[in-house]
């Protein structure tokens, strides 16, 4: 069963046709990658799963999306409860102007828990899946900012799995990050996707390549390709995915 | 050689504002600041008894009387500044916002004795009936000054609300923050240091209005024991009393303008430190 389907979905900015009829299901426990160049919709339709469109005032949706077979296009959705089940890291760390405590327990505090000792225990636990417990665990007071970007991405992931959200939405995480930075980050989603869902954007084919299960192509707007990942860079079906993964096209 | 000139002319007009500025300090200390050597500076400062007649300069009620209007016009001022900001950047329509930024910043050009005015016609007589005195009191003063502040609080911290990185409010919200919630707990600390450097310069305005003060106050020599009690500013008796003041007095003017010298740059100084602190 998918954890989410994405069902003859089509978007508007306005006039433009961002997403055309876009139809692909997520899988539980895997990495699914899209891939394409800038400007295909990509980072819109990621966008589209936990609702973040909604902040364009020009956005139009139609079509379903379904987590867990229910619709969350529907007006009635919630939207903190559906963010807090489908997560998203931003391309740039984001970590906010607080202290490294206050950035991981940001989540639980807003969701209303108060008691100091389940917040540590939460921090403890994200920053140790994020495997930043053993560096940082002497300085939670310490400002965000005063990470290093690849502290801060980290950090941003631990403040999600804070919440304990099901899917997680990637939106070029490691656009920002050294390839040593880059390559700790892949190792890491390797190990998240045993509990989560992951959906990752990236502009880099061989990130793709290395961590995704299955891997759709997107050019203006549409969904050319959606396959295995290693199907779509061996032996993809259309001419355009196969320009794209070797290089000729992007 | 023209440009040179041109230079050399800049160089000199440059100065020349700077000194005349620095002229007006020195010579404010000068007249001043004998009157602190010859009654003491604590008798000054900490006397209460203002009689120029009889020698006794002790401007006391004044500072507590600037304190005690600008804190009232602080505490009626900004919860409502802030809050405008607020909505004005985080949940106002863009349309909204395009109209009434301009609007309020037009607030600040208004002459201070358009809104004495209005506060001598309308504050006043409301304040007679309800809280019972004259009216003219240290309440009417903090009502008036708090509207004369709300632009500049407001414009300052709108600018600052708005330079919050978008990618802040995205992080909140795709936590699944309400938007109150985002504005409360990341965007308001974020802005926190612009935020109190308009609350700052706000209360410099307040303290060193005094023609709207002066209409609205009643000015009588003593320290308010009430709101709806007559009360002078450090501003307004410089003001008042400047037309017959002569040696020791106009001395103690001069030395009144020190203090508030002394207010107004300790405030500009808190509040261009806290800008920078980014």
């Amino acid at each position: 069963m998918s954890k989410l389907e994405v069902k003859n979905l089509n978007m508007h900015y306005g006039d433009f046709h961002v997403l055309q009829s876009v139809n692909m299901p997520i899988a539980q426990h895997e990495i699914t990658a899209m891939i394409g160049p800038s400007g295909c919709g990509k980072s819109t339709l990621l966008r589209c799963f936990n609702r973040m469109n909604d902040l364009i005032e020009s956005a139009k949706i139609q079509g379903e999306i379904l987590l867990d077979e229910k619709n969350i296009l529907v007006k009635e959705t919630n939207l903190i409860k559906l963010r807090k089940k489908v997560g998203m890291v931003f391309q740039r760390p984001n970590p906010f102007p607080l202290s490294i405590y206050e950035n991981v327990s940001y989540g639980p505090k807003i969701h209303g828990e108060g008691k100091k000792r389940v917040l540590l225990e939460i921090v403890q636990k994200a920053l140790e899946d994020v495997l930043l417990w053993d560096e940082l665990k002497d300085r939670l007071k310490d400002s965000a900012l005063s990470l290093s970007l690849e502290q801060q991405q980290r950090l941003t992931i631990a403040r999600l799995l804070a919440v304990q959200p099901e899917v997680l939405l990637m939106d070029e995480p490691c656009s920002a990050l050294d390839p040593i930075s880059t390559q700790r980050v892949e190792e890491l989603m390797f190990q998240l996707k045993e509990k989560y869902t992951i959906v990752i954007v990236t502009h880099n084919m061989q990130q793709a390549a290395r961590v995704s299960d299955r891997t759709g192509y997107m050019l203006l707007g549409r969904l050319v390709e959606f396959d295995e990942t290693q199907k779509i860079f061996t032996n993809p079906k259309h001419k355009e995915t196969e320009d794209y993964v070797t290089g000729r096209f992007g | 050689m023209k440009e040179k000139l041109i230079q050399k002319s800049l160089f000199l007009i440059a100065t020349s504002a700077i000194s005349i500025l620095v002229l007006i300090t020195f010579f404010i200390f000068k007249e001043g600041s004998p009157l602190f050597l010859k009654k003491g500076f604590f008798s000054v400062v900490f006397g209460s008894d203002w009689s120029p007649i009889e020698g006794h300069f002790g401007v006391w009620p004044f500072i507590v009387g600037s304190i005690w209007v600008t804190v009232g016009a602080l505490v009626l001022g900004v919860p409502l500044a802030l809050a405008c900001s607020i909505f004005l950047v985080e949940f106002a329509p863009k349309k909204l916002r395009l109209w009434v930024k301009p609007a309020i910043e037009l607030l600040a050009g208004i002459p201070s004795v358009v809104y004495g005015f209005i506060g001598v016609v309308i504050l006043v007589p409301l304040i007679r009936v309800y809280f019972g005195g004259t009216g003219f009191s240290v309440l009417a003063s903090s009502v008036v000054l708090a509207i004369m502040i709300l632009p500049t609080i407001i414009g300052i911290s709108m600018d600052s609300l708005s330079a919050v990185p978008p990618s802040y409010r995205e992080g909140s919200l795709a936590l699944g923050a309400t938007p109150w919630q985002t504005v409360y707990r990341v965007v308001l600390p974020a802005a926190r240091s612009g935020v109190l450097a308009s609350v700052i310069l706000g209360m410099g305005r307040a303290i060193g209005e005094t023609m709207a003060v002066i209409m609205v106050a009643g000015n009588a020599v003593r320290i308010p024991g009430a709101l709806t009690d007559s009360v002078r500013t450090l501003t307004s008796n410089i003001a008042l009393e400047m037309g017959y003041a002569i040696g020791d007095h106009r001395m103690a003017l001069f030395a009144t303008g020190i203090i508030l010298f002394g207010f107004i740059m300790v405030l500009n100084i808190s509040a261009n430190l806290l800008t920078r602190k980014k």
